[in-house]
């Protein structure tokens, strides 16, 4: 715990006076409540017990972290399938890249159409958000590995899979991960879009739901847990970088 | 085949390999006629793209010759590609998330030998190419000559019989390169297998040398082929010898650069 404050100070310091900042801009100005609550007035907030935050905050983050947890399987496997079939590469790639550009948030409404709205069309949102910038930089670091290595292995007579297990994917990691840290982004954002649009239940959801009673507390709280929600599965998703990558293999 | 003329570990004879690259046909080696005796170390010489490597390649089975003979095995039997070649490329290809122990073992992964005997030999090989005590290293800890003798101990791991260097030391600087000169022909003094190694430099093809082949610039085509007779052990002073002096000339002339 000393060791983690010695190396992290600075950092622990910049958010706190965040805090501090917002909480001496808040008394010194006499902003009106219902414009930006203190830190404290946004913590008591919590107190609400019809706000169901346990609740909501759950939804939110199994949406995220589903559809994010879908986004790294199929992101993953595609990438695999297309680094061995050159034509399903030429053929699909392309595609995605272009499907890739349309604004997902935009097929929201189509998703709920065609899905009814509830978490399994958020996670499908999410999924939607995430998973292409997991297959592209995974797709990139398979194909960065050195054809002398894979000459080595084949010349060992080598299976593909022995290539993949051994050479490709190890050497992927650093960019399955740097998709995975896109992608992560992409998720959360997903999940609140994908409530807005239509929900019952959710951080995004309980956020239009106050904001019609002028709860500004309860606004900023929601908007605190969502990103709370962001940093777990961020904060995952570097641990699980640190603890597979050797330090020196590392994209920076 | 007589009992004076033994029959040699590698014959090459008339090799042609060709390219297809966007319809066009480029020939990439067009007649390569090549005895190597076991035990030899063969050097390769010629300039860039002259097909050094793709003349590697076919020894390491990774291409078919499009035309000529290739037997590898001589009177020692069978030959098996996968277990009997050990390849060292120009950059040491380790894998920046191994340690050197486990990269030296990545051989006798692929090919199943058994783990414990693997280790062991493992251990051994980095004492012989005198990296003791970086088992446990990552490959960023070493300079990039001793990550290269690593990748040296790597391809002895399967004991093969003919180890396969294209350009081993062209990435270091020039110090280094002497010295790791010097570190193969002890290695191979002591590891006894039948070396060939492509190059550029012509100073190091006629040093580590037991017998130089010199290919020609496009198509690679035999310029010549001959021993080089200089006293073993070798050591540096011989290349101010006037032996030396004679094959270095040989050679510039072969290729045409005198």
């Amino acid at each position: 715990m000393i060791a983690f404050l010695r190396r992290h100070w600075l950092a622990i310091l910049s958010h706190v006076a965040l805090i501090a900042v917002w909480w001496l801009f808040v008394a010194l100005g006499d902003v009106p409540k219902y414009i930006m609550p203190s830190p404290v007035e946004t913590i008591a907030s919590l107190g609400q017990a019809n706000y169901d935050w346990v609740n909501n905050t759950l939804v939110t983050g199994a949406e995220v972290f589903g559809g994010y947890a879908l986004g790294v399987v199929v992101g993953v496997g595609l990438a695999l399938i297309f680094s061995w079939s050159a034509t399903l590469n030429a053929a699909f790639m392309p595609l995605l890249v272009s499907l890739n550009m349309i604004p997902k948030v935009a097929l929201g409404p189509l998703f709920i159409v065609w899905f009814s709205y509830g978490i399994g069309s958020n996670i499908l949102i999410v999924f939607s958000l995430c998973f292409l910038p997991i297959l592209l930089t995974t797709a990139r670091g398979l194909k960065e590995v050195e054809p002398e290595l894979i000459d080595l292995v084949r010349a060992l007579r080598g299976s593909r899979w022995q290539i993949f297990t051994k050479i490709q994917l190890p050497g992927a990691l650093p960019y399955v991960f740097a998709g995975m840290k896109v992608g992560a982004i992409l998720a959360v954002a997903g999940a609140i879009v994908g409530e807005f649009i239509a929900s019952d239940r959710g951080l995004g959801y309980l956020m239009l739901q106050v904001q019609v009673t002028l709860d500004t507390a309860a606004m900023f709280m929601s908007v605190l847990l969502i990103t709370l929600v962001g940093v777990v599965l961020y904060a995952l998703v570097l641990w699980l970088e640190r603890s597979l990558i050797v330090q020196d293999a590392r994209v920076r | 085949m007589t009992a004076d003329t033994p029959v040699p570990f590698i014959r090459l004879d008339g090799v042609r390999k060709e390219y297809q690259t966007r319809g066009e046909t480029f020939l990439a080696v067009s007649d390569v006629t090549l005895d190597i005796q076991e035990g030899a170390l063969v050097s390769l010489v010629g300039p860039s793209g002259c097909g050094k490597t793709t003349v590697l390649k076919i020894l390491a089975g990774l291409h078919a010759a499009d035309g000529g003979k290739v037997e590898i095995g001589g009177e020692a039997g069978a030959y098996d590609t996968a277990r009997d070649t050990g390849m060292v490329f120009q950059q040491a290809l380790l894998l920046k998330w191994r340690r050197i122990l486990d990269n030296v073992l990545l051989p006798a992964e692929i090919l199943g030998l058994p783990r414990r005997a693997a280790r062991e030999r493992a251990r051994d090989l980095l004492n012989m190419v005198g990296l003791d005590g970086c088992e446990d290293k990552y490959p960023y800890e070493l300079s990039g000559g001793m990550q290269q003798r690593a990748a040296i101990a790597r391809a002895l791991i399967h004991d093969p019989r003919l180890i396969l260097m294209d350009e081993p030391f062209g990435a270091l600087d020039a110090l280094t390169r002497e010295k790791m000169n010097l570190e193969l022909l002890r290695i191979w003094s002591e590891s006894r297998k039948t070396i060939v190694l492509v190059t550029h430099s012509i100073q190091e093809a006629v040093f580590l040398a037991t017998h130089c082949a010199v290919l020609t610039a496009g198509p690679a085509r035999m310029a010549a082929s001959f021993p080089i007779d200089l006293p073993s052990p070798r050591t540096l002073d011989m290349k101010t010898h006037e032996a030396f002096g004679d094959y270095t000339r040989r050679i510039y002339r072969l290729l045409g650069m005198d």
